[in-house]
């Protein structure tokens, strides 16, 4: 850890609120893409489920 | 058949290719390249960051408070890149009629909102030791702030409209008079301040007398926040893309039930 | 076109709302900011000028979601795009009724109101030029936020958030002019700048604002 002398406080929020909001933004966007692309591949089963019920 | 019979079917089998074959070749690409540049993500912010907290002196004027560059310049620069990737995006969805491009710039908006947010909270950080005041009407500032505006305005735009073509439409005519607004605010803000300071005062001018001790560091951050920013509008188009499937989908399973 | 516009003014004169609300409004901004600031002379009349700007731009704001909503909702916009003047013209037409409605009476209170803000002399003239300059500029700014949510059940909050930050030029240019006009310094600059955009605003943004309509009654 480096010594920031009086300026500690601000170095350390400046850099904590940014760490946090980008780490926020990358939960996020991940946790869409993994709910979006469960709910996909579950409506595609469901299709192709679908389309060979129809054929039969 | 006649041959304008002929044509119209052929022109409707290549729009049919053109709604289907580039959504599909973009998830194709970018789940391929996603992984390198999540890595390349990785391998350039981290160490970056690392390098700029822990090994970098403190500078003469600013003492440690020189470290906040690393995370807000990287963070200012992507804030314009952002919406000016917004902008070809749109201009794309409306010259091209591809899909890609409206959802990418959907995709896009938070990830800039974010780092708009980023950019003026540190730089108001550093301002409360460095000048003595959270805010300055600075034109810099000023203008990031107006930037936030449109982020916000484009987003509600966003939200707010139920139909999606109707939305990436009317989303990317104002992303494209807000782009030549934000740039004439940009110019209005400098007269404005001037007008009123008679020169500015206070500079966030941090890259003109920066030392390649700093530099260096510095570079690898901005390439990582690039490739951050690659990642996530990746990461966040393909999830546009998925939904939009999974609601035609959806429709499908419907119609069919009815 | 000529009849387009009378019908417009007619029926904002005839609903009465548009043309009285926005001037009691600037009013009542007014008003309201000595009680705020404090009544003392010289701090109102170094912050009249930015006031009456600021009121002057609320007050147009208040009236642009009628600048096509009526007609969204009975169906003459409709009928106005399938009509042989180009939606363009119409969208023209519209932002100018608005201005005859909204910013002339505006621009034309406001020096009154600078009596209110203990405004001196020369202040009352500048303040009318750069509202006259630069209203024509708010109202089709306005007109072309207003096609962009006209589709919208209720757009008027997304109105403001859109068509606020487009208003930042305007504002700077205008309300720096009439500062400098005031206090008797030279005013060519920003008065240029003010109507440059006034200039660029009417001759890029109706066909902005018409694609927009076109895209929302598709």
């Amino acid at each position: 850890m480096p010594d920031l002398g009086k300026y500690a406080e601000a170095v350390l929020s400046a850099w904590g609120i940014s760490i946090f909001l980008v780490l926020a933004l990358v939960g996020l966007s991940w946790r869409q893409s993994v709910v979006a692309r469960r709910q996909l591949e579950a409506a595609e089963a469901r299709a192709a489920k679908r389309g060979k019920s129809d054929d039969a | 058949m006649t041959k304008m019979e002929r044509t119209k079917q052929s022109r409707d089998a290549w729009n049919w290719l053109w709604e289907w074959a580039n959504p599909v070749k973009f998830m194709h690409l970018t789940g391929k390249a996603l992984p390198w540049v999540v890595g390349l993500t990785l391998v350039t912010l981290i160490p970056g960051l690392i390098w700029g907290f822990f090994f970098t002196p403190e500078a003469d004027k600013f003492g440690s408070s020189v470290k906040i560059i690393y995370v807000h310049v990287p963070s200012a620069m992507m804030a314009i890149n952002a919406w000016a990737m917004m902008l070809v995006a749109s201009l794309i969805w409306l010259v091209r009629r591809h899909h890609v491009g409206a959802l990418a710039a959907k995709a896009a908006a938070p990830v800039g909102v974010v780092f708009t947010v980023i950019a003026l909270l540190t730089g108001a950080i550093w301002g409360q030791p460095m000048w003595g005041t959270w805010w300055a009407w600075d034109p810099r500032l000023t203008s990031f702030l107006i930037l936030f505006l449109f982020y916000l305005g484009y987003m509600a735009l966003w939200a707010a409209i139920d139909d999606p073509d109707t939305a990436a439409d009317l989303t990317s005519v104002l992303a494209i008079v807000g782009s030549v607004f934000a740039v004439l605010s940009r110019y209005a803000v400098n007269f404005w301040n001037q007008g009123l300071h008679q020169g500015a005062s206070l500079s966030l001018d941090a890259e003109e007398n920066v030392a390649d001790v700093y530099w260096q560091p510095l570079v690898l951050t901005l390439v990582g926040i690039v490739a951050l920013f690659v990642a996530l509008v990746f990461i966040r188009t393909r999830t546009q893309l998925r939904r939009r499937r999974l609601h035609a989908l959806e429709l499908r399973e419907r119609m069919a039930d009815a | 076109m000529i009849a387009l516009l009378v019908r417009d003014l007619r029926l904002a004169v005839r609903a009465g709302g548009g043309f009285g609300l926005g001037l009691a409004f600037f009013l009542i901004v007014t008003v309201l900011v000595p009680f705020a600031v404090g009544p003392e002379g010289e701090t109102l009349a170094r912050i009249a000028p930015g006031i009456l700007w600021v009121g002057a731009l609320l007050a147009c704001l208040l009236s642009l979601d009628r600048i096509f909503q009526l007609d969204f909702e009975d169906g003459s916009l409709d009928l106005l795009a399938t009509a042989p003047l180009p939606m363009e013209g119409a969208v023209v037409v519209k932002a100018l009724a608005h201005w005859l409605t909204t910013g002339l009476p505006l621009t034309l209170a406001a020096p009154v109101f600078g009596i209110l803000m203990n405004m001196q002399a020369p202040g009352h003239w500048w303040i009318f030029v750069t509202l006259l300059i630069g209203t024509p500029a708010l109202s089709m700014i306005g007109a072309f936020g207003a096609a962009l949510t006209v589709g919208l059940k209720r757009g008027g909050l997304l109105l403001s958030l859109l068509v606020l930050p487009l208003y930042v030029p305007t504002l700077i240019f205008g309300a720096e002019a009439a500062t400098r006009g005031g206090a008797g310094m030279a005013v060519t600059t920003p008065i240029l700048m003010l109507a440059g955009i006034t200039a660029g605003v009417v001759a890029f943004l109706p066909f902005a604002a018409a694609a927009a309509i076109r895209i929302n009654i598709r």
